[in-house]
């Protein structure tokens, strides 16, 4: 009897979180729908559009006529050039902070993390006016600077939250064993580490890939990822809903993918350790 | 084992990072602050010079000013309910037994994923578009005028976009919490004969009340930075219907090429976002004790 309640009540929690799942996700798959339809059939009622023809035309064209393939790159290289070069210079830090932790350690954390509370707002005129005077604007090494910049908070404290985990008795057994420091990092630290450093890089290329003040503001057409190309969708005469949703779905499911195996460390990485 | 040569070693590996941040954070700002007492427009060159609070005058007694505060606190409030209410609701459903539950975790954090100019201009064009949005034929559909949304409410619509971002966000960290929440401590209280409303008002909301305050914080700090989807949406109107304080300031230096009271602006918005930022240090900074 009570298991055939709670079946039951199962079955009814399954319908409506499957539709509320359905509505959420709803917009996103509308696209990938839309991004399989000629720009005729695009425009036609939810109805005509889902009976009609389906194609590859679209992502065809969006490569044609606006060279796609170019700002997917630039997108490509600034995530990833941001987050390595985050990545250099933060993990010695990490691995300092959390091995060797002095009296100021905490105080050098917290106030790493406040520089992240910035907005970008009240920095926005000074960069400008640097990256004009630098020759930086519309160029991809600027916008890896800032990018690494903006995420090597993020970047220290994730790693010290995972490097935190390791244990210290295993670097002491492996002194005793004569493993010396070089071996110590090499054999010990680095295997234990590199799960921790591929979330840290995982969560970190995500939120460097949909970053949008600075990309937008600091790139013309040259060095355009992703995010300023699609933006470019915006006016009126670009408007052609097949071509802006196979652009769009070409744009976020790279990062759909990741993201699904970063949930864990999304939370973490993201809530600074205050969440787990 | 820690001697003084580890210690200076640990010293010169964090320094890079330190001196980094140091110069990131410190020489823009304090740009910032110079700009922010001088007469500067980028289309006036020459017409320099120092003018006091003038800028700040001129920003903070503009009718636009309050419009932009009103609208930023609008947003960031309305998301923040959206948010926080829709999460706590998505997290407990999505703590019940249910078929299927890893595939309907994905679809709900989905969103999280997607670039802000794709969701924006994804809702403005599929759902919102009074004639080829899907809303305009739901409308239709039972009989209604299609409504064009971002022409009419167009603070609201972006709000919603924004919240469709963030939910999952909420919605993740507080099923996190709510996962970790001692079952043994349910149980008990169910054996004590509290009922399932007592159990959530007793147990869970004091338990889930750190993680909301946690999602409350966070978010505030992203959502004063909202930029893209007002830029691709609305371009901050009509008129200034939605522009915030972030879209302002960047209209007034990037776009008026007016410098001077830019920064003036930029200075507002670092002062009411670090007003935001010490609550949250202060609840990290606990959990470091610990």
């Amino acid at each position: 009897m009570a298991r055939k309640t709670s079946n039951r009540r199962k079955l009814v929690l399954t319908i409506i979180a499957w539709s509320i799942g359905f509505v959420i996700f709803f917009p996103i798959l509308w696209t990938i729908i839309l991004s399989f339809k000629s720009e005729g059939d695009a425009i036609k009622t939810p109805l005509q559009v889902l009976t009609s023809h389906w194609t590859f035309e679209s992502y065809g064209l969006v490569q044609e006529r606006s060279n796609y393939f170019r700002h997917f790159m630039n997108s490509v290289v600034i995530s990833f050039g941001s987050v390595i070069l985050a990545l250099i210079i933060g993990i010695p830090s990490a691995w300092a902070m959390a091995f060797v932790p002095g009296k100021r350690t905490k105080d050098v954390l917290m106030w790493m993390l406040s520089t992240k509370m910035m907005p970008a707002v009240g920095v926005l005129v000074p960069i400008y006016l640097m990256f004009r005077d630098w020759g930086l604007l519309d160029t991809r090494t600027g916008l890896i600077i800032v990018l690494c910049l903006m995420n090597l908070p993020i970047v220290i404290w994730m790693l010290y939250t995972y490097f935190k985990e390791i244990p210290s008795e295993i670097l002491e057994a492996a002194r005793m064993d004569g493993a010396g420091l070089r071996s110590e990092i090499l054999y010990v630290l680095t295997p234990m580490a590199v799960p921790g450093i591929a979330s840290t890089l995982l969560l970190n290329v995500i939120l460097s890939w949909n970053e949008a003040f600075w990309t937008l503001n600091l790139t013309a057409a040259k060095a355009a990822p992703l995010t300023a190309f699609i933006a470019a969708y915006s006016s009126p005469e670009g408007l052609f809903y097949a071509k802006l949703s196979a652009a769009s779905t070409l744009a976020i499911a790279p990062i759909l993918i990741l993201g699904w195996f970063s949930q864990k460390q999304l939370v973490r990485g993201l809530t600074f350790g205050a969440v787990k | 084992m820690s001697t003084q040569a580890s210690r200076a070693a640990a010293r010169l590996m964090i320094s890079p990072s330190v001196i980094l941040l140091f110069l990131w954070m410190a020489v823009p700002l304090g740009m910032t602050l110079w700009f922010s007492f001088q007469r500067y427009n980028l289309l006036m060159p020459g017409q320099g010079g120092f003018v006091g609070f003038d800028n700040y005058k001129y920003f903070l007694t503009d009718p636009a000013f309050f419009t932009a505060l009103w609208n930023t606190l609008a947003l960031v409030g309305g998301v923040l309910l959206i948010t926080v209410f829709g999460g706590i609701l998505l997290a407990l459903l999505l703590d019940q037994a249910i078929y299927g539950q890893g595939i309907v975790r994905v679809l709900v954090i989905a969103p999280f994923f997607v670039m802000p100019t794709v969701s924006a201009l994804v809702w403005k064009n599929m759902l919102y578009n009074p004639v080829n949005g899907i809303f305009a034929y739901i409308a239709e559909f039972f009989g209604f005028q299609p409504y064009d949304f971002l022409a009419h409410s167009p603070l609201l619509s972006i709000t919603l976009i924004v919240a469709w971002q963030w939910l999952p966000f909420a919605t993740l960290i507080l099923l996190t919490a709510l996962q970790s929440l001692d079952s043994e401590q349910l149980e008990a209280a169910e054996m004590d004969g509290a009922g399932a409303l007592s159990r959530f008002f007793y147990i869970m909301v004091p338990h889930l009340a750190r993680a909301a305050t946690v999602v409350i914080l966070i978010q505030t700090i992203f959502l004063l930075s909202t930029f893209a989807e007002i830029l691709v949406t609305t371009n901050g109107g009509p008129g200034i219907a939605s522009t915030t304080l972030t879209y302002l300031v960047y209209v007034q230096s990037l776009l008026q090429f007016d410098v001077g009271g830019g920064a003036a602006g930029g200075v507002v918005a670092v002062i009411l976002a670090n007003i935001v930022a010490i609550f949250l240090m202060r609840m990290i900074g606990k959990n470091l004790e610990t």
